[in-house]
């Protein structure tokens, strides 16, 4: 039974870098990006895991200026589509031109699920570059799916070729997805796709729940190697999607090669729902804040799950990784 | 003999009605002229509150040569074409736009250097809020990096901030470098668009040569407390926190509800830096005009 032509992003080497703590080799990525695309991925993404220039004390500095990575995905990918993230406030439009320089075809601009108007500059001079331009909004689960669609809309207006729905806290239970993924869908003339974070152990059926409502875009990674719990584990997802009946493109055995021979043995640890990732899901917050997470609680000797609790309750937004330590200080001192 | 030096404010937004209030609270500061160009809410409130307003722009301001000092809250374009003709006309401008044209001017640090400059920037509210720590560690640990994250509510960004929001981190990381004294800069800014709406916090790390903790922790509290004098809500929320040779600091800015809400910190310090080196420069004219 066909179901139709799914497209695949695999953010092994952006999301997955939060993972590896930013680690990643030329050699690493280029044998990476080479496998994923040889196994037909359509989208392979390379940047520091918060984007471009996000190499920094805040987020985590790269072992390998991001610009080598991007060249070295480059050199090797033939028929896949080079694409690199940014987020206004920490990537600019010169870091954008010269990620194009080096190879880059297509960007996702991402901002927190209410601040779109901050990304107008970027998807307009990536149009302007010729590039693909994805419209991202993180943390969506922290909206109303009436606002999801007015900030989706503000993407469509300045130029952007697509629209994401990030759980990038990884909440959203699979009838937030069809709310939220399926009003968009409805409201632009776009198409629309969903990233996924398995922190609530439900980054597999939350993709299914988003392709129900008519999203056709998808976002997986190599065992699932992401921020917090990690993302929708790519090999797997191909053969879901294979059994449910709709089209990749990706050859089920070459996809699960690459996690298994390449991308295992990079991983500094299994990407396991332990406690921390899990309550990152339950209390609603930014995925990339494990690692920063653990550190701050070894350093102020707390509990990783009050800390996480407590940045749920201060409604903090991505990128805001600096206010763990205060929430630490904090805590410490009472 | 003149007691006040007679302003005026260009660009009747959030940020000239902020400046306008605080220059009425001035002891060496006259508001004298609140210009936009077309009538608008902030025109109107200054009328009913007996200031002179126009809709002349710029025009407004050659027209009077009383008037010394000019605040211009408008945007980067429209201070490229105000900024030869106030100088022209002899007028210091006090830029708070992203247009730099004049040298970045943060009170604490550089003031006395500036009170001859026909024309200063006052940078962004981050480089107001985190480049006088940067410049006090520098001073006694020499800073090889400096990198803040700005936190700011959504509820006080606005589209100018919003639209160019590049200009306001590459301006920010150049003024850690041209007036923090760091080799290096990086800024980053988060808006959050929590409910009720968050205090503008600045998260400053800084990478150091000589990491003597005792030092930097004086150097910074000495400096919170230079700053307090014209920004009274600016709070060292997390004292210097030492790693080997990086150093995190952060602080919270309450705004002191002049016009703008508490929560808009972010601007509240750019105003009231712009103001104190007004005063300043105030303080320079009517000591000039008596020694005349």
């Amino acid at each position: 039974m066909s179901m139709g032509k799914i497209h695949l992003v695999d953010t092994t080497l952006r999301d997955g870098s939060h993972a590896v703590s930013h680690q990643y080799s030329v050699e690493q990525v280029a044998a990476v990006a080479g496998g994923l695309d040889a196994a037909g991925i359509e989208y392979i993404e390379v940047s520091h895991g918060d984007g471009l220039a996000g190499s920094s004390f805040n987020y985590g500095r790269s072992a390998t200026d991001e610009e080598e990575l991007i060249k070295a995905a480059a050199e090797v990918i033939k028929n896949g589509i080079l694409t690199v993230l940014l987020i206004p406030g920490i990537g600019t439009i010169e870091d954008l031109k010269r990620a194009e320089a080096c190879g880059a075809k297509a960007v996702r601009v991402a901002t927190h699920v209410t601040e779109a108007d901050t990304a107008e500059q970027h998807i307009r001079m990536a149009k302007s570059l010729g590039m693909q331009a994805f419209g991202f909004l993180m943390m969506s689960h922290m909206a109303p799916p009436e606002k999801v669609v007015e900030q989706a809309k503000l993407f469509e207006s300045y130029g952007a070729d697509f629209i994401y729905v990030a759980d990038s806290a990884g909440a959203m239970l699979p009838d937030d997805v069809r709310a939220r993924v399926g009003a968009v869908v409805q409201a632009v003339g776009i198409p629309v796709g969903f990233h996924a974070h398995n922190n609530l152990t439900l980054a597999t059926a939350n993709s299914l729940a988003a392709l129900e409502v008519g999203a056709t875009f998808l976002d997986g990674t190599c065992r699932g190697l992401g921020a917090g719990a990690g993302n929708t584990q790519i090999e797997a997802l191909v053969g879901v999607l294979n059994k449910v009946g709709y089209q990749t493109g990706v050859d089920l055995y070459k996809i699960m090669d690459v996690a298994e021979d390449l991308v295992e043995p990079m991983m500094h640890r299994p990407q396991v729902v332990r406690n921390a990732p899990f309550m990152l899901g339950y209390a609603g917050v930014y995925s990339s804040f494990l690692l920063h997470t653990y550190r701050a609680a070894e350093r102020f000797n707390l509990d990783p799950r009050d800390i996480l609790t407590e940045l749920g309750k201060r409604r903090m937004v991505g990128g805001q990784e600096d206010m763990i330590v205060d929430v630490a200080y904090q805590l410490a001192k009472q | 003999m003149v007691d006040k030096i007679k302003v005026a404010v260009i660009g009747p937004g959030n940020i000239g009605t902020d400046l306008m209030f605080k220059i009425l609270k001035s002891q060496h500061l006259e508001m004298g002229l609140l210009t936009g160009i077309v009538e608008s809410e902030g025109i109107q409130r200054a009328r009913k509150m007996g200031i002179n307003t126009s809709i002349e722009g710029v025009n407004a301001v050659l027209q009077d040569p009383d008037i010394k000092i000019v605040f211009d809250a408008t945007g980067a374009k429209p201070h490229l074409r105000h900024a030869p003709l106030l100088k022209e006309a002899g007028k210091i401008a006090i830029d708070l736009t992203p247009a730099s044209i004049g040298p970045y001017c943060v009170p604490c640090v550089n003031l006395e250097e500036l009170l001859d400059e026909p024309n200063v920037n006052m940078v962004t509210c981050a480089g107001q809020a985190t480049v006088p720590i940067v410049y006090a560690i520098n001073k006694v640990a020499s800073v090889t990096y400096a990198e803040i994250v700005a936190s700011l509510s959504s509820k006080s960004a606005g589209p100018g901030t919003r639209q160019n929001i590049d200009e306001f981190t590459e301006t920010t990381s150049k003024a850690l470098v041209q007036v923090g004294g760091a080799k290096r800069g990086k800024a980053i800014i988060v808006l959050n668009p929590a409910e009720p709406p968050v205090m503008m916090a600045n998260t400053i790390y800084v990478e150091v040569e000589n990491p003597d903790e005792k030092a930097i922790t004086a150097a910074v509290q000495m400096m919170v407390n230079e700053i307090q004098k014209y920004v009274p809500g600016y709070r060292l929320r997390v004292p210097p926190i030492i790693d080997g040779h990086k150093v995190t600091i952060i602080i919270q800015v309450e705004g002191a509800g002049d016009f703008l809400p508490k929560y808009s910190g972010n601007l509240d310090i750019i105003t009231s830096a712009a103001v104190s080196f007004a005063e300043k420069l105030a303080q320079k004219l009517i000591r000039k005009d008596v020694i005349a």
